[in-house]
């Protein structure tokens, strides 16, 4: 039995004249990680606003955490936490006196608000800036703290709204550990991202927004399904060679620029055949490197040919 | 928890979380308190000595007239102070945070309104010790003293109810720094620096009918024993109009943004 965390059915925003969301569906089920990936612009900041019922939708009704968005707001309210993309911390504030005003906003007692605000400092490696004001916090401390104060209410299913955008990678690796120990949990996290690492390496399902519309959904290894395998690419020490082995081959695509071919097949047999046949005319390929597929591949295949019908 | 207990619970946290706040970034309040006072100082020594002669007094007579029409302008800087950090604060993650949280709608609002009057009136208090200093001799009973203070709280909260749905509206902070700009000029447009008889006509019918000038009167007459009429009843239905309209204004655009 899989109940749903978050159903949407239809949902359409619009802005003036402009559509963000044009009919999306959406179902995660519980304690499941959700990635909405999409380029800036593609709506996955309005749907998030949306769903933690920031936002009004224009059409389409959802359902977060079994509460109607519409009808019960603040049912949907006592049942998420929502970490955005700008740091929702008071910056003049500590990030002690953050987290114990989430506790009371929350309507903890006050001795278990204190214990609470100080195990997530220890949690999100704070403890040592806890008397610190937020707005001293590097963006890292900042992202952490962010996602310490929307822990304090024990939400069971959380918004994250691009949280590794303009992190540095240790930060990143850090914030991605603690979603995976959310998720182990059984939180349901719906997370938006523009690296598709991020979403291969976290979600158990991602959805790809493009221009408001949902243009394909699944998990990360059904997406990459969706596309021609991989490449192999070969580099050559000069064009005379290159050209050579473009003959020899008889496929792929050279480029003279960096002396590189690239052939389609990323397979075990393939490469053989092809460094076989490239021995058999005495060819020296200089580098090869091999090009799986990848959520990148996806995005740009998918999203190329609507991007050109746009004047 | 009942609605109501809910909203009170919420409110307070907003309140301390605002008066911490307003602790952590002292330079507004100290602007909010040293400007009037600055005022008063220029007022009294460089031009009260004159116009207390034109009210048939001397500098002394002048340092009991200006006290009201001080606080008053007092009162009208604050407000300015609330526009900005109100914008600010609306323009700050943190607000998104609120509303996605189930609290009480208004206590964000209620936090701003609490912390600002309480500045303003640490403020006043400042402004009528200094007064006192160089020469302000109000004859009022401790009952009257009671109620002009109830009469500047009322005024305060009005105002400040207002600064807060002018900050909510303005689209960025330097925007709400200007909004609520005429207000300064309202007690030099009524009877807070000199009285109104002086002024051409047209002048002296709006000085008589805008909203500062029946509250400095009434505070006036309970500090100084200068007539009130019917300046009280004025004062207090301006205030409480103000207040509301300002109040529902706020609220609203608060839950629409």
């Amino acid at each position: 039995m899989t109940n749903l965390a978050i159903a949407a059915d239809g949902l359409r925003k619009s802005y003036g004249d402009k559509v963000v969301l044009d009919g999306v569906d959406l179902a995660v089920p519980e304690g499941t990680v959700f990635a909405l990936l999409g380029p800036n612009g593609a709506g996955k900041t309005t749907t998030v606003q949306i769903l933690s019922t920031l936002v009004p939708a224009d059409g389409g009704t959802v359902s977060v955490a079994g509460h109607d968005l519409a009808r019960d707001p603040d049912g949907v309210r006592g049942a998420i936490g929502v970490t955005g993309q700008y740091s929702a911390v008071d910056k003049l504030l500590t990030g002690e006196e953050n987290l114990r005003l989430m506790a009371d906003l929350h309507h903890l007692p006050r001795r278990e608000g204190r214990h609470r605000a100080a195990a997530l400092l220890d949690r999100f490696d704070l403890a040592d800036a806890a008397r610190k004001p937020a707005g001293t916090y590097s963006g890292g401390m900042r992202r952490r703290l962010d996602l310490a104060m929307t822990l304090v209410g024990d939400p069971r299913v959380i918004f994250l709204d691009e949280p590794t955008t303009g992190l540095d990678p240790r930060s990143r690796r850090a914030m991605w550990r603690i979603v995976r120990e959310l998720v182990a949990d059984g939180v349901t996290i719906f997370l938006t991202t523009q690296y598709l690492e991020e979403a291969d390496g976290l979600a158990d399902r991602i959805a790809l927004l493009d221009h408001g519309r949902l243009i394909a959904e699944g998990t990360a290894d059904e997406l990459k399904r969706l596309i021609p395998g991989g490449h192999v690419r070969l580099t050559f020490a000069d064009a005379g060679l290159l050209d050579a082995a473009h003959r020899i081959v008889g496929a792929g695509a050279p480029d003279p620029d960096t002396l590189t071919l690239r052939v389609p097949g990323d397979g075990v047999r393939a490469i053989r055949d092809l460094l076989v046949a490239l021995d058999a005319h005495a060819i020296d390929v200089a580098a090869l490197t091999v090009h799986t597929p990848d959520l990148d591949d996806v995005f740009l295949t998918l999203t190329a040919p609507q991007k050109e019908s746009v004047r | 928890m009942t609605a109501l207990t809910l909203a009170a619970r919420d409110s307070s946290t907003m309140v301390r979380r605002q008066l911490k706040r307003l602790l952590r970034y002292p330079s507004m309040t100290v602007q909010l308190v040293v400007t009037p006072v600055i005022v008063l100082i220029l007022f009294v020594y460089v031009l009260g000595g004159t116009l207390g002669a034109g009210l048939g007094g001397g500098r002394a007579a002048y340092v009991d007239y200006v006290v009201p029409g001080i606080l008053l302008m007092a009162v009208a800087t604050a407000a300015t102070g609330t526009a900005v950090m109100v914008a600010s604060d609306m323009s700050e993650g943190i607000v998104a945070r609120f509303r996605t949280m189930r609290i009480s709608r208004g206590s964000v609002l209620t936090g701003h309104v609490v912390g600002s009057v309480v500045q303003q009136l640490l403020g006043m208090a400042v402004v009528i010790g200094v007064a006192l200093a160089i020469g302000f001799r109000p004859n009022a009973a401790p009952l009257e003293w009671l109620a002009a203070a109830g009469m500047l709280t009322l005024f305060v909260v009005a105002v400040t109810w207002l600064s807060v749905a002018l900050g909510m509206k303005s689209p960025t902070p330097e925007a709400a720094s200007n909004a609520p700009m005429p207000l300064i000029l309202l007690p030099f447009l009524g009877s807070g620096f000199v009285p109104t008889d002086s002024m051409p006509t047209a002048l002296r019918w709006f000085a008589e009918y805008q909203p500062f000038t029946p509250v400095m009167e009434t505070v006036r007459g309970l500090l100084l024993g200068t007539p009130i009429g019917h300046d009280a009843a004025i004062a207090v239905a301006w205030c409480v109009g103000i207040g509301a309209v300002s109040y529902l204004w706020a609220r609203r655009t608060f839950d629409r943004a």
